[in-house]
C-alpha cells in the first residue's frame, strides 16, 4: 500500500528539523526551564523549612518573652516592697532621731535651766551670806564692845570653824 | 556539489516559491478550467465502465486521499472555479542531472491514465520528470530513472511552520524564565506549559528512567511537543497530514531506537543475549524472540502514531464527504444529511484533539519506557539474595527465579 510506504524526501527533512529543534531547545529552552524548575521547587521547599524554623523560633522567643514578663513583673513588685520597706524605715528613723534631738534639747534646756537656778541660788545664798556677815558684824560690834566677850566669842567662832 | 550550494539553492525555491504566491489567483481560471476537464474525462471514463452514477461529481476517496497524503502543492479550497493552491518548491537529485530547484507549478496540470487497470493522475512533464498522483503522490522521471525526491512538501512546509511555532513558543518562556527570576510566578504560556513540562519529567521520565532521568529530559520534552504541535497543526482545515505520514513516524521511531540502542548497557545486552538462569535448549528459542522484539519496539511506535492520526484524518473527511455523497444523490438528502456529519465532525474533532495530546504523551511515554528498559541496573535483590538460589543438578536452572526475570 502506498501510504505505507516512507517518503525520503520528508524522511530527511523530518530527521533534520527534528535534530536541529532538539539541539536549539535543548540549549535554549529546556536547559534553563528545567534548572528554573528545579531550582524554583527547592526554593520553595528552603523557604517552607525556612519558615517553619522562623515559626518554632517565634514560638520559642514568644516563651521566652511572657517568662521575661512574669520576671520583670515579680522584679516590679519586689522593688515595690522593697521601696515601701525603705520608706517606711527612712520615716522611723527619722522620727526616731528627731525625737532624740528633741530629747537631747530638752535635757540641754533643763540642764541649763538647772544650772542658772543654781547660780542663782548660789548668789542668792551669796548675797544672804553677806547680808547675814554684815548683820552679824552689826551684832557682834555692839556685843563686842568689851573685850573679854570678844576673846570668848573668837574662841567660840575659831571652833566652830574647825567643825565646819 | 557542495552542502553551501545546496543550502544557497534550497533558500532560493523558498523564496521563489512565496514569490509566486500572488500568482496564485492568475492561474485559477486555467486550473479551473483544466480541472473540469479532468473530472469530465473521469466521467466519461466511469460512465463508460458504467462503474458508477454519483462517482462523477464527488469522488470521495480522491478528496480524501488527496487530503492525507503528502503533496508537492498546498491546496487549500475551491470556491467555485477558483482553486486556492500555494505552489511549493521542488527539490529533487537526479545523477545525470544533479541538484534541480524549481516552482511546483511548472508541473502544471494533472491528467487522467489509466496504468495496469488503476486510475492515475499525471502531470504534465518537466524537465525530464513529472508527477503521478494515485493514493500518494510521486515524483518520477520519465525515463524511468531513479530521482531522490527532497522537495519542500506540503508536509514538510507544515512541519517548518510548526517547528517556527515550537521554537518561538519555548524560546520565549525560556526567556521569561531568566526575565522574571525563578522565584516569581509564573504568567500566560509559561504557566500552561509548566505543568506539561512538569507531567513529562514527573509522569514520564522519572518513573522509567529513575535517577538517570535528566539526560533524557530534553528529548523527552522536544518528542512530545514535536509531535503535540504537529497533530494540532494537522487539525486545523487546510492543514497537512504531518504526523499521520508513515515517513515522519519512521523518523521519530528511529530516533528513538537510536537513543535506546546508544544507551543501552551491558546489563541489558546480557538478558537479551545471554538470558540468565534459562537452559540452553530455550535460549536457542528465546534469543530471536528478544532480537526481533527489540526491533518491534520502535515498528509498533510508527504504526501507533501514524495510524492514529491517519485514521482520525480519514475519518473526520469520509464523514464531511457524506454530505456530498447524499448531496449528489439528491440536494434534499445533502442538507438533511448536513446537520448529523456536522455533529458527528464536531464530536470527531473534540475526540482527535484529544488523541493529539493522548498520542503524543504514548509515544514519548514508550519511548521512555524503552530507554529505561536499556538504561535499567541489575537488580539489586537478585545479588543480594544470589546465595539462595541453588542451582538444580540437572538443568542448572536456579531455583527461586521469579517468573518476571525469565520473561523480561
Amino acid at each position: 500500500m502506498a501510504l505505507l510506504t516512507p517518503a525520503l524526501g520528508l524522511f530527511v527533512w523530518t530527521l533534520i528539523a527534528f535534530l536541529c529543534v532538539f539541539f536549539i531547545l535543548r540549549k535554549f529552552a529546556w536547559k534553563p526551564i528545567l534548572n528554573s524548575l528545579s531550582e524554583r521547587e527547592t526554593g520553595i521547599a528552603e523557604s517552607i523549612a525556612a519558615a517553619d524554623r522562623v515559626k518554632k523560633e517565634m514560638g520559642q522567643m514568644q516563651a521566652e518573652n511572657e517568662k521575661l514578663m512574669v520576671q520583670a513583673r515579680e522584679e516590679r513588685s519586689q522593688m515595690l516592697k522593697e521601696a515601701k520597706e525603705m520608706k517606711d524605715r527612712i520615716v522611723n528613723e527619722a522620727k526616731d532621731q528627731a525625737k532624740a534631738e528633741a530629747n537631747k534639747i530638752l535635757a540641754e534646756a533643763n540642764a541649763q535651766i538647772h544650772q542658772q537656778k543654781m547660780a542663782a541660788l548660789t548668789d542668792v545664798k551669796n548675797e544672804i551670806g553677806k547680808l547675814s556677815v554684815e548683820v552679824a558684824e552689826k551684832i557682834l560690834r555692839k556685843q563686842l564692845a568689851a573685850g573679854e566677850a570678844q576673846d570668848q566669842y573668837v574662841n567660840m567662832l575659831a571652833e566652830e570653824i574647825k567643825l565646819n | 556539489m557542495s552542502s553551501r550550494r545546496f543550502f544557497s539553492s534550497i533558500g532560493l525555491a523558498l523564496a521563489l516559491s512565496f514569490g509566486v504566491s500572488d500568482h496564485l489567483y492568475a492561474q485559477h481560471g486555467e486550473g479551473a478550467a483544466h480541472q473540469d476537464a479532468t473530472h469530465e474525462a473521469a466521467a466519461h471514463e466511469a460512465a463508460a465502465h458504467g462503474e458508477g452514477e454519483e462517482g462523477e461529481k464527488f469522488n470521495a476517496s480522491e478528496v480524501i486521499f488527496g487530503h492525507v497524503g503528502d503533496s508537492h502543492e498546498w491546496h487549500f479550497f475551491t470556491a467555485g472555479e477558483t482553486h486556492v493552491t500555494l505552489p511549493l518548491p521542488v527539490v529533487v537529485y537526479s545523477e545525470e542531472k544533479g541538484l534541480q530547484v524549481f516552482s511546483s507549478s511548472k508541473f502544471g496540470h494533472f491528467h487522467p491514465h489509466v496504468v495496469d487497470g488503476k486510475e492515475i493522475a499525471i502531470s504534465e512533464s518537466y524537465e525530464g520528470m513529472h508527477l503521478e498522483r494515485a493514493m500518494t503522490e510521486t515524483l518520477v522521471s520519465d525515463t524511468g530513472a531513479k530521482v531522490y525526491d527532497f522537495s519542500i512538501t506540503k508536509n514538510v512546509l507544515s512541519m517548518l511552520i510548526s517547528v517556527a511555532l515550537l521554537l518561538w513558543i519555548m524560546l520565549s518562556v525560556a526567556g521569561k524564565y531568566k526575565k522574571n527570576g525563578v522565584m516569581t510566578a509564573p504568567k500566560g504560556m509559561q504557566n500552561a506549559l509548566e505543568p506539561v513540562i512538569g507531567f513529562i519529567r514527573d509522569e514520564v521520565a522519572k518513573p522509567n528512567l529513575g535517577h538517570k532521568f535528566p539526560r533524557y529530559m530534553p528529548l523527552l520534552l522536544t518528542m512530545f511537543f514535536f509531535i503535540w504541535i504537529n497533530n494540532m497543526l494537522g487539525l486545523l482545515p487546510g492543514g497537512a497530514n504531518f504526523t499521520g505520514n508513515v515517513a515522519v513516524t519512521a523518523c521519530l521511531a528511529l530516533i528513538s531506537f537510536v537513543v535506546m540502542i546508544a544507551s543501552a548497557n551491558k546489563h541489558f545486552w546480557g538478558h537479551l543475549l545471554n538470558p540468565p538462569g534459562v537452559p540452553l535448549g530455550i535460549k536457542f528459542l528465546l534469543v530471536p524472540i528478544e532480537i526481533i522484539s527489540l526491533f518491534i519496539k520502535p515498528i509498533a511506535l510508527i504504526i501507533r502514531l501514524f495510524a492514529n492520526i491517519l485514521a482520525g484524518h480519514i475519518v473526520i473527511l469520509s464523514v464531511i464527504s457524506m454530505i456530498f455523497i447524499f448531496g449528489g444523490l439528491s440536494k434534499v438528502a445533502g442538507w438533511g444529511f448536513a446537520p448529523v456529519s456536522m455533529a458527528f465532525t464536531i464530536f470527531m474533532f473534540f475526540l482527535e484533539l484529544l488523541v493529539a495530546a493522548i498520542q503524543a504523551f504514548i509515544f514519548t511515554n514508550l519511548t521512555a519506557v524503552f530507554i529505561g528498559q536499556a538504561v535499567e541496573e541489575a537488580h539489586h535483590h537478585d545479588h543480594e539474595h544470589e546465595d539462595y538460589h541453588p542451582e538444580h543438578p540437572i538443568t542448572g536452572q536456579e531455583y527461586n527465579t521469579s517468573e518476571n526475570e525469565i520473561i523480561a
